[in-house]
């Protein structure tokens, strides 16, 4: 993150590792439709580390289990959505396919590491068989790689831990284990949903310095997704904001904290307790966040946001540079930007850039609201 | 130890600095009862601090630190296993039956979890009736009017009265457990991480709300969490524990900013910092806690400690060896808790013991990048020898013996650090030893 530069050189030269444009995904429910993922687009490059932070129920998780191909009935992932990892559109894949890619392209770590293990399986058992399946490595190769890979996640004592159960391990290296059995399938790509939001500080701590130590031998990209703004300022390169379903900023790691451009940013940095010493209240975002069931015609955020004015029910505001000649792709969904404009000027700039986008929207929605 | 709390108290006893709450010496264990029971898990392991009137004391600690024990012993829905709590001047600790029961409205509790600390059966109504029924508050009609005037104050509707829970949010279901806590006006109301389980903009408005009612309604608060900026935001005063003990205790600001304690030192320097150009030393603790049911004979935190006391006579080890060392003795702490079954112990006795034979790859694993001098490889090839034939408790003891500082022998005591009325629990603090701050950036 320090070299922002150099990795903008390098972005031009490389090809995004995934690339996400467009996805919607929805849930058909009794009540209605709800769009849990309602246009979201972004790219992760091969080595960086993107983060994605919002509150429950602002589609996060959403987003990574539609990239994983976990999303079920009564879930879908909507026509027009475009999920491409290595080159390769991920949202055509028969079952069979997305298996491969799950084994050896894409890894994902979960906030509750007991899930992901089984519990009646020592956990040498079920690294041994991530191995098998992918590297078609048995037998006492098979062992001494799990040994490895549980050094490699800084398990001490690999050689009995492999012997012993998930209920044996703590938290912390359940995490560990299951980061282990990611790793066995040599994945480019690490998809880690909340992965230390269920464990304490210190060994948040080490999970974060493990996944960094990781990323930098193994050239892994991680897409890193958290409701902790200071989890995301120490891990992410860049970082999408998310609410109710949309982005809402993008920006470098640095220029976000610095410099907060959309209003929900800066209420939820700001809804940080501990930051100012002699703050006596805590500055707080009012109502709850809504649940989108109609396609947006308006600022989601309106209705909580204290800079809202009349157009902010009206005109659904498009992705900008919020200044000109801004740091690179700073670009945050509100009608007060670009901030060089007039509200009246920057409402029409808004208006214009979603009639473009609304037909899309219209057309696909035209087959399932009926 | 209490003549270092009369020291708290003679320090503490300023105008407007009574004390409500009084702790001394309190243990909670768990089992450990009979001949052939495993030793007690030491859940509250010694504890004595004071909470003043109308403050809010932050307590900290990681998982398994023992933290909500000692909530739930301050209002008596644990009973305690020695040690005594004197509130306002009487000893709840000996209060049985009627007494009991009379006493409980003065300290009440907010739980955690708002999905699962609410009966889902009952309307908000009735949930935050039920401690008036129960006391038998005034009579019916002034209880219902209560309950109106309570949802009013913890910022719901009076027409939420005939609700159920599940018709509300995380936050709003808080703040029906709040107005649960304050429906006997107590005193003094334990918060056991009320909002943890909250989004951050939610978090902040509970928070907010908490601070009105302290003002509003003069309560003392305990307020336990696990997330160290909270407490930064809300406690006049801060308590860290770990493993069943107090490592240290202070004014919030103070001990933030300066902590005295290597664990809170480490526990500070891990919290992640909403900023991303923050170049701060970190120090990651390796290792995780002990088991509360064998813990270090010495001080609880000896075996992570970044500024441990070294033993004499090993001036030339390194530290990346003496982390290694640390590793390699909980790996066979815990193989020592290994109970042998009569087959293992036939082969342990003639010399056909396996089981262990993998402790090798330990060894190598920590100790091969190392260039330990023989004085450290000699002492740990040798225990490595005796766990390989079946003896990890004997391999302890050896490297006990030839490891083993000051830290691992004795207990500290929470001792006065400085001028002011911090308290904190570590060896360094007295004896002539290099102070922990100097240690820890030294050995970093």
């Amino acid at each position: 993150m320090s070299s922002q530069a150099g990795m903008t050189a390098e972005r031009e030269r490389d090809e995004p590792i995934l690339s996400v444009d467009n996805l919607r995904t929805v849930f058909h429910t009794k009540r209605g439709t709800i769009r849990a993922v309602d246009d979201v687009s972004f790219d992760v490059m091969p080595g960086e580390t993107v983060g994605i932070v919002g509150e429950s129920g602002s589609g996060k998780s959403v987003t990574a289990r539609s990239i994983m191909g976990l999303i079920e009935s009564p879930g879908e992932v909507l026509e027009g959505s475009s999920i491409t990892f290595q080159g390769r559109e991920l949202t055509d894949l028969s079952d069979e396919e997305y298996r491969q890619v799950r084994g050896s392209g894409i890894g994902m770590i979960f906030q509750d590491p007991q899930t992901s293990l089984n519990p009646v399986f020592t956990v040498g058992n079920q690294i041994k068989e991530a191995l098998r399946v992918n590297q078609d490595l048995t037998g006492e190769a098979a062992t001494q790689e799990a040994i490895d890979l549980l050094e490699a996640v800084s398990i001490p004592d690999a050689s009995r831990r492999l012997k012993e159960y998930p209920h044996e391990f703590s938290g912390g290296m359940r995490q560990r284990a299951v980061i282990a059995m990611m790793l066995a399938c040599d994945p480019e790509l690490l998809i880690c949903d909340e992965p230390t939001t269920a464990l304490d500080v210190t060994i948040q701590a080490q999970i974060i310095d493990l996944l960094k130590d990781l990323q930098e031998e193994r050239g892994l990209s991680l897409l890193f997704i958290t409701h902790d703004m200071g989890v995301i300022a120490q891990i992410a390169d860049r970082v999408n904001v998310m609410y109710a379903g949309e982005i809402v900023e993008k920006a470098g790691v640095e220029p976000l904290f610095a410099n907060p451009k959309h209003p929900y940013t800066q209420g939820l940095l700001g809804a940080i307790p501990g930051q100012h010493v002699d703050q006596d209240r805590l500055e707080t975002i009012e109502g709850e966040v809504a649940t989108p069931m109609e396609p947006a015609t308006s600022c989601r955020f309106a209705p909580r946001c204290p800079k809202a004015f009349e157009d902010c029910d009206h005109v659904h505001p498009a992705l900008v540079d919020p200044t000109e000649g801004a740091e690179a792709d700073h670009q945050a969904a509100c009608l007060l930007y670009p901030s060089e404009m007039s509200e009246d000027e920057a409402v029409e700039y808004h208006r214009s850039l979603r009639s473009d986008g609304r037909e899309d929207a219209e057309a696909l929605d035209g087959g399932d609201a009926e | 130890m209490s003549e270092l709390v009369d020291q708290t108290v003679g320090v503490d006893a300023g105008p407007g600095q009574e004390v409500l709450v009084e702790v001394q010496n309190l243990k909670k264990h768990y089992g450990g009862e009979g001949f052939f029971a495993a030793p007690p898990v030491k859940a509250v392991d010694g504890v004595s601090f004071d909470i003043r009137k109308g403050e809010t004391l932050g307590l900290v600690g990681e998982s398994g630190c023992g933290k909500s024990t000692l909530g739930r012993l301050l209002v008596q829905i644990e009973a305690a296993t020695d040690g005594t709590i004197s509130f306002d001047g009487t000893d709840i600790t000996t209060l049985t039956g009627d007494e009991l029961t009379e006493w409980r409205p003065n300290a009440q509790i907010v739980f955690q979890d708002p999905e699962s600390s609410l009966n889902d059966r009952m309307t908000v109504g009735s949930i935050i009736r039920e401690p008036l029924d129960v006391h038998g508050w005034k009579t019916a009609p002034d209880r219902r009017e209560r309950v109106m005037d309570l949802l009013q104050e913890v910022g719901l509707q009076e027409e939420h009265y005939y609700r159920y829970p599940h018709q509300f949010s995380g936050g709003q279901r808080q703040r029906i457990g709040i107005a649960r806590a304050l429906a006997l006006e107590p005193d003094f109301v334990v918060l056991d991480e009320p909002v943890s389980a909250l989004d951050a903009s939610v978090q902040a408005r509970i928070l907010n709300l908490l601070e009105d009612l302290q003002d509003e309604f003069d309560l003392t608060y305990l307020f336990i969490a696990h997330d160290l900026s909270v407490v930064r935001h809300i406690c006049d005063r801060v308590a860290v524990m770990y493993l069943g003990k107090i490592m240290e205790l202070g004014e919030t600001e103070e001990l933030y900013t300066n902590p005295a304690n290597p664990y809170t030192y480490s526990l500070l320097s891990a919290i992640p910092e909403p900023d991303p150009t923050a170049d701060r030393q970190r120090i990651t603790l390796s290792g995780t806690p002990p088991s509360p049911r064998d813990p270090p004979k010495g001080c609880q935190f000896t075996t992570r400690c970044p500024a441990k006391i070294r033993p004499d006579g090993f001036p030339t080890v390194s530290n990346e060896t003496w982390e290694a060392l640390e590793r390699f003795r909980e790996a066979v702490r815990e193989r020592s808790r290994h109970g042998f079954t009569g087959r293992e112990r036939l082969r342990r006795r003639i010399g056909m013991f396996s089981k262990f034979d993998d402790v090798d790859e330990a060894v190598s694993d920590l100790f091969d990048d190392l260039d330990a001098p023989a004085s450290v490889t000699e002492p740990v090839e040798e225990a490595a020898a005796l766990v390989k034939e079946g003896y990890p408790g004997d391999a302890r003891e050896l490297l006990s013996e030839e490891f083993d500082s000051i830290c691992d022998e004795e207990r500290p005591e929470l001792q006065v650090v400085g001028d002011g009325d911090r308290l904190s629990y570590c060896h360094r603090h007295s004896g002539g030893y290099a102070p922990v701050d100097e240690v820890i950036e030294s050995r970093s």
